[in-house]
């Protein structure tokens, strides 16, 4: 079972959680303006990453809230975990090491 | 037969209390503190079991979690019977009844020992070669009856009797082992202050301290060491001590599964549950696990009698059992002279060491001589003799260029065997810790943790008991600094040393035989030998993962711990590559077998789920209601009245509701309320219709979709108020729509001031449906006119009902004037009864989802699941009337206007279906097609999604998804069932009352 | 008819045994409180209270509770019969900003779960770090107990409040009466 860092309640085990997919996979502003194959790309185009992967998590049986984490798929250790709307911290992981 | 083997001092078991127990049926007595290994030893029995493919006479090999052969099964009756449990680990207790396995009829006579002299024919991988022809013969013939042969033991016959429990903890220091490592690794992360958990799998705290003789620690007797040690911690309040519990699993992020066995050891019906699963975070671990001795591979290896040294010195010292008369030493490794001179001591004649080594030197050695026992340097081992029992080792010289003398035979009735150590390095493996291969040391040893992890003591390699106690204080330290405790000075431990051992092999001894005439065994219990690991190789198999699955080395539940080193050896041996190169397998959970009722845990029976009861359940349960499953819920099914079937009872159900009224617990639906200024806004962008002009006290049917334009779930919403909205889903969806909700709230469209609650419990719904609604209704309500003028179909407004306040919903899901009267749950069972036994007169009926089911379907109504499966649109289901087209975005609304979604494609649409024969019920899932006569694969237009007598039309009726569906209203199609062709013709989805003029009663 | 009607408690099927240390509870009056996350409101008169910002965090006064469960989301604890006052009063004090103040009083119960073994008992279900240092007094969260959710509010040293949604209460008490009864 994972423990992961909620960013509202920190460490949690895994069961409290839910997983939602890959994060910041933009939905248009406006989805009238993209094109078919845009929209077919946002609804089933993923990036399936070997290594640090951005993804989306809900806090579901804590505090409700969705929020995005840098999890390494090869050891499935989390690199960073971030509210929704902050940006990716990859360039200030990078740079700490 | 009553221990004639037992020693007449020494061991930690106690000479007071005898135990009784049986063996296959035999009346046996051992002594409280021996396994039942050690019993069966102590009474001259080594023969323990069959082996897996060849069922071959095996014996006692070990004296602990490694045993392959001495496996049992346990349990006085069937609803206690554990199969394949190691006798090495089964303590004893008073009444202790145990059997072989693999054996018929018994474990002396076994037919199937004749797999024994057809062996040359079933070698590994046999069953991937042989028994592939003729078609079906594999399933229908061989596999049954190789399944019946091979194999370890029998599932028991009863569900099991005991109960399991299952507990979270947490700690800073986690110490797996409670050998000298471990227990020095505890005793400093005490020091640092940390919170530990000590768990050994033993009865016992200590290891191999255990049976430790010889050695002092820090001026006194190891034993006494270790009692004072252990009285230390258990006093320090901030250890937990689990004995008797394995650490099976290593998880992600320090988690680790332990398995306790509380009441396995005790006599009798002993209460409470039988194992608690442990599920242990860690800040910081120390695997202390300690070494595994490895068997040599030559000829006949696995004969009863035939033993691990360090086994045999172990029964010896710490059961007081002397494991036979006359002892054959075979080794590559000094601690065998250990075992040889504590055997000797405890009366057992030495008939020779054989030691592979051309010239071994050291401690042991030279002990073992100056007690003038006959060593045997630069000797080999070509073969056994003996069936029952090994009765002699044919020894050989052999010279350093690796040829074999002429064998001379020396007879035994043991024979002991040591190729050196393994390290326990499963947990370590298990957490994707990197091994190295340690050339020194000939083994594999842990690298580079990938958890916050420490590794003590022999599980890396340390053997002298003055390091491996340094060792695991120093890593006890270190595991407590990391978990933030303070500095522990460093440890060392003074002891009486014992000499120090050394030495070891890999792979199979020369044997100077031809090695297609014999069977050298690497893997005891899967009955792998040192041939088939040739064979594999010759076959092309290069990688160990291949070899190992090919051969079954090391699979089960050996896991590489006796065999995975000597299959290494030899795979080493032929690819002339080393073993550093070929790498190792990997070691998979659990560490040993564990049963599947400690997972299972508490759910069980009716605990196994939560099942989940409206608060008029009970009502109906005592109307003799028959309930179904909806998710997790029990919704009452149909109000059978007795005597009636549910054809029966739907029908009545039907038909009063249609004539009267008709009540329906539909508590289950889920319910979100949905408050703020911008609700509407949010309703606009989640669901396809228009929110903005909905007045408040007024409700409309509500479709939601799937980005990708696929209905995800449907329901009635509310407006309460310009800022409240009372949302409500299917049963089955309400947690995946709020779920989808709260994530589109908060990732898209977070400037939006709305909140989601869930109000599904909140809320009992008691729907009144029929003609009659309002008549039995309008007393209970205050507070509010239900007149048609007042209140018409789809408002809602706030009001009390029965004297509670409730949320009163005009809505038809039947057909029929209807209403849904939302009450506070506790008042739900009260509000019910009132409102039913006044309807009574009017001819009020219960009904149940059936019911509902068939009223609906005569309606055309929808239900999301039945008329969709992911790939139905609004327009496919006749529902695009309900998309605000002047809303710029909804979700799904962009995936509507992809090619393939909308006009100009034949997609399937929702339709009705009538049978040519009233009396023939379609299956729901049927499918549907042109021309019944076209040869397979035919043309499949679409298939029956509901189907249902309707007592209404006094007919037959189905709805269906068909290609092109409305297109062909009128068009004749086939249904092809076994046997038979039913004709049917498509229909609009409406059967009953297509103006709604029943809507307004 | 005001108010006559029987009311149900969620346990009233459950065939209940003497346990010293687990009390289910009788009606209170609930709500669901969401306000923006970054509003900081003042002290509450209707609750006597400030609502507690600190994550996972409780406050108290006499006649109420506020729970924190999320960035702006408490959930209100208070005796039954002030249930329509507090809302009333909160609703007039919350009046002019964006919130949302739904009642759920029935949607879910209370169970108090107390004694020396306590935390050891939830341990058989929760998946969370009881011990007080990790989970202090005054602390409360959404959490599991095995295939329920609950809200776990530690009110003393060893003495926690449980909420738990009305049809998942039967399972949780069950569960929690067959843990009590094992030998620790």
């Amino acid at each position: 079972m994972l423990l992961i860092t909620c960013p509202f309640c920190g460490p949690r085990p895994e069961l409290e959680f839910g997983y939602a997919g890959e994060a910041h996979v933009v939905r248009a502003q406006d989805p009238r303006e993209v094109s078919d194959l845009q929209w077919t790309e946002y609804l089933y185009q993923r990036s399936n990453v070997r290594g640090v992967h951005a993804e989306r998590w809900r806090h579901a049986h804590g505090c409700a809230q969705f929020f995005n984490a840098l999890r390494d798929t090869t050891t499935d250790h989390f690199v960073a975990t971030y509210r929704i709307g902050e940006p990716r911290p990859d360039a200030a992981v990078e740079a700490g090491r | 037969m009553s221990q004639n083997f037992r020693l007449p001092t020494g061991g930690r078991v106690n000479r007071a209390k005898t135990i009784n127990f049986t063996f296959d049926g035999r009346r046996m007595s051992g002594l409280e503190g021996d396994t039942l290994a050690s019993a069966l030893l102590a009474n001259g029995e080594h023969l323990a079991g069959r082996s897996f493919k060849y069922h071959r006479p095996r014996g006692i090999l070990s004296a602990g979690a490694e045993e392959p052969n001495a496996l049992v099964g346990v349990g006085a009756d069937e609803g206690h019977y554990s199969p394949n449990l190691r006798a090495t680990q089964v303590e004893l207790f008073e009444g202790l009844v145990a059997e072989s396995q693999n054996r018929s009829p018994s474990l002396r006579y076994d037919w199937a020992g004749v797999n024994n002299l057809i062996w040359r024919f079933i070698p590994a991988g046999f069953y991937y070669k042989t028994f592939m022809w003729p078609r079906g013969a594999w399933t229908k013939f061989f596999e049954p009856r190789i399944r019946a042969m091979a194999g370890l033991g029998r599932a028991p016959r009863a569900p099991d009797a005991t109960t399991y429990a299952q507990r979270y903890a947490h700690c800073d220091v986690l110490v797996v082992g409670a050998g000298p490592a471990g227990l020095a690794a505890a005793l400093a992360a005490v020091q640092g202050g940390q919170r530990v958990i000590l768990c050994d799998e033993q009865n016992e705290l200590g290891g191999s301290l255990l049976s430790e003789t010889d050695a002092a620690i820090d001026g006194i007797p190891a034993v006494r060491w270790l009692s004072e040690t252990i009285a230390q911690l258990r006093s320090a309040g901030s250890v937990q001590i689990l004995t008797r519990t394995t650490a099976f699993g290593y998880f992600p992020h320090n988690m680790l599964g332990l398995v306790e066995r509380l009441t396995d050891h005790l006599p009798g019906a002993a209460s409470g549950p039988r194992e608690r699963l442990w599920q242990v975070r860690a800040k910081q671990v120390v695997l202390a696990a300690g070494e595994i001795e490895r068997p040599l591979v030559f000829p006949d290896n696995d004969r009863p009698g035939i033993m691990l040294a360090g086994a045999a010195r172990i029964y010896a010292s710490r059961y007081g059992v002397k494991p036979g008369q006359r002892a054959v030493i075979v080794t590559a490794h000094d601690s065998a002279y250990r075992a040889a001179l504590a055997l000797y001591q405890a009366g057992v004649g030495i008939a020779a060491i054989a030691d592979v080594r051309a010239n071994p030197q050291g401690g042991w050695v030279d002990l073992a001589r100056k007690a003038g026992l006959p060593v045997r340097a630069g000797c080999t081992i070509t073969g056994t003799s003996g069936r029952l029992r090994v009765t002699g080792a044919d020894l050989a010289p052999l010279a350093a260029d690796g040829t074999v003398g002429a064998s001379e035979r020396v007879s035994c009735d043991l024979l002991l065997m040591s190729g050196g150590f393994t390290p326990s390095v499963h947990l370590f493996s298990q957490s994707r810790g990197k091994l190295v291969y340690d050339e020194a040391l000939g083994a594999f040893v842990p690298g580079a943790p990938a958890e916050d992890c420490w590794v003590a003591g022999a599980c890396r390699g340390v053997s002298l008991l003055s390091e491996v106690l340094a060792d695991g204080f120093a890593k006890g330290a270190s595991a407590a600094r990391a978990a933030g405790g303070g500095p522990v000075p460093a440890r060392s431990f003074a002891t009486t040393q014992a000499p120090a051992t050394g030495g070891g092999f890999a792979g199979a001894l020369p044997h100077g035989k031809n090695p297609a005439s014999v069977r050298a065994f690497v893997d005891f219990q899967n009955d792998s030998t040192a041939k088939d690991i040739k064979l594999a190789i010759s076959e092309g198999l290069r990688s160990i993962e291949h070899i190992k699955r090919y051969t079954t080395t090391g699979m089960a539940t050996d896991q590489g711990k006796i065999s995975n080193m000597n299959a290494l050896g030899i795979a080493t041996d032929v690819l002339a590559r080393p073993i550093a190169q070929i790498g190792t397998t990997t070691f998979r959970m659990p560490y040993t077998p564990t049963t599947f009722g400690v997972f299972a845990g508490y759910a069980r029976g009716d605990l196994f789920d939560t099942v989940r009861r409206t608060p008029v359940h009970h009502w109906a349960q005592a109307q003799g209601a028959v309930f179904e499953d909806v998710s997790l819920w029990k919704r009452a099914r149909y109000f059978p009245l007795p005597g009636e079937d549910m054809h029966q009872a739907v029908a009545r159900e039907c038909r009063a509701v249609r004539a009267a009224a008709g009540i329906f617990d539909a508590s289950t639906l889920g319910k979100i309320e949905v408050v703020g200024p911008d609700a509407a806004e949010f309703l606009n962008r989640m669901y396809v219709n228009a929110w903005s002009k909905l007045k408040p006290g007024r409700l409309r049917y509500g479709l939601l979709l799937r980005e990708d334009g696929f209905i995800l779930d449907d329901g009635v919403i509310g407006r309460m108020s310009d800022e409240c909205f009372h949302v409500t889903t299917t049963t089955g969806g309400a947690a995946r729509v709020l779920t989808m909700m709260e994530d589109y709230r908060q990732t898209e469209f977070p400037e939006l001031k709305v909140w989601l609650t869930s109000t599904t419990e909140q809320w009992a719904v008691i729907a009144l449906q029929g003609p009659k609604a309002r008549e039995i209704l309008a007393p209970f309500v205050e507070g509010a006119d239900i007149s048609h003028a007042a209140m018409p179909h789809m408002s809602v407004v706030e009001c009390r009902v029965a004297g509670v306040p409730a949320r009163l919903f005009r809505v038809s899901f039947t057909g029929e004037l209807g209403f849904e009267i939302n009450v506070p749950a506790d008042y739900g069972r009260a509000v019910w009864e009132a409102i039913f036994a006044a309807g009574q007169p009017a001819g009020l009926v219960a009904y149940g989802t059936e019911t509902m089911h068939v009223l609906r379907a005569e309606k055309g109504y929808i239900i999301v699941g039945q008329e969709t499966d992911g790939t139905v649109t609004p327009d496919d289901a006749g529902l695009s009337w309900a998309i605000g087209k002047a809303k710029p975005d909804f979700v799904g609304k962009r995936a509507l206007a992809r090619a393939g979604m909308g006009e100009g494609v034949q997609r399937k649409q929702l339709v009705g279906l009538l049978t040519d024969d009233p009396q023939v019920v379609l299956e729901e899932g049927a499918q549907l097609v042109a021309d019944p006569a076209q040869p397979p694969p035919m043309t499949m237009l679409g298939h029956v999604t509901s189907s249902y007598w309707s007592a209404t039309l006094n007919r037959s009726m189905a709805l269906a998804l068909v290609k092109n569906g409305r297109a062909r209203i009128g068009e004749t199609l086939h249904v092809p069932m076994p046997g038979r062709v039913i004709r049917v013709t498509i229909t609009g989805p409406v059967f009953y009352d297509a103006e709604g003029i029943k809507l307004d009663g | 008819m005001a108010e006559t009607m029987a009311r149900l408690h969620p346990l009233a099927a459950v065939k209940t045994v003497a346990d010293a240390h687990l009390l289910a509870q009788g009606p209170m009056g609930r709500f669901s409180l969401r306000l923006a996350a970054n509003a900081a409101p003042a002290p509450l008169g209707a609750l006597g209270l400030s609502l507690p910002l600190a994550p996972c965090r409780a406050a108290q006064s006499e006649t109420a509770a506020a729970l924190w469960l999320g960035p702006g989301e408490w959930l209100l604890l208070t005796a039954p019969e002030r249930a329509s006052a507090v809302e009333a009063a909160l609703r007039a004090e919350l009046a002019g900003q964006a919130f949302s103040l739904v009642e759920i009083s029935h949607r879910q119960t209370g169970l108090s779960l107390s004694g020396p073994r306590a935390a050891q008992r939830l341990n058989a279900g929760c998946p969370l770090d009881l011990d007080l240092a990790s989970f202090p007094v005054g602390m409360c969260t959404r959490t599991v107990f095995a295939k329920a959710e609950i809200v776990l509010w530690r009110t003393g040293v060893e003495a926690f409040h449980i909420e738990v949604w009305r049809s998942f209460v039967p399972y949780l008490w069950e569960l929690l009466v067959i843990v009590g009864a094992e030998t620790s």
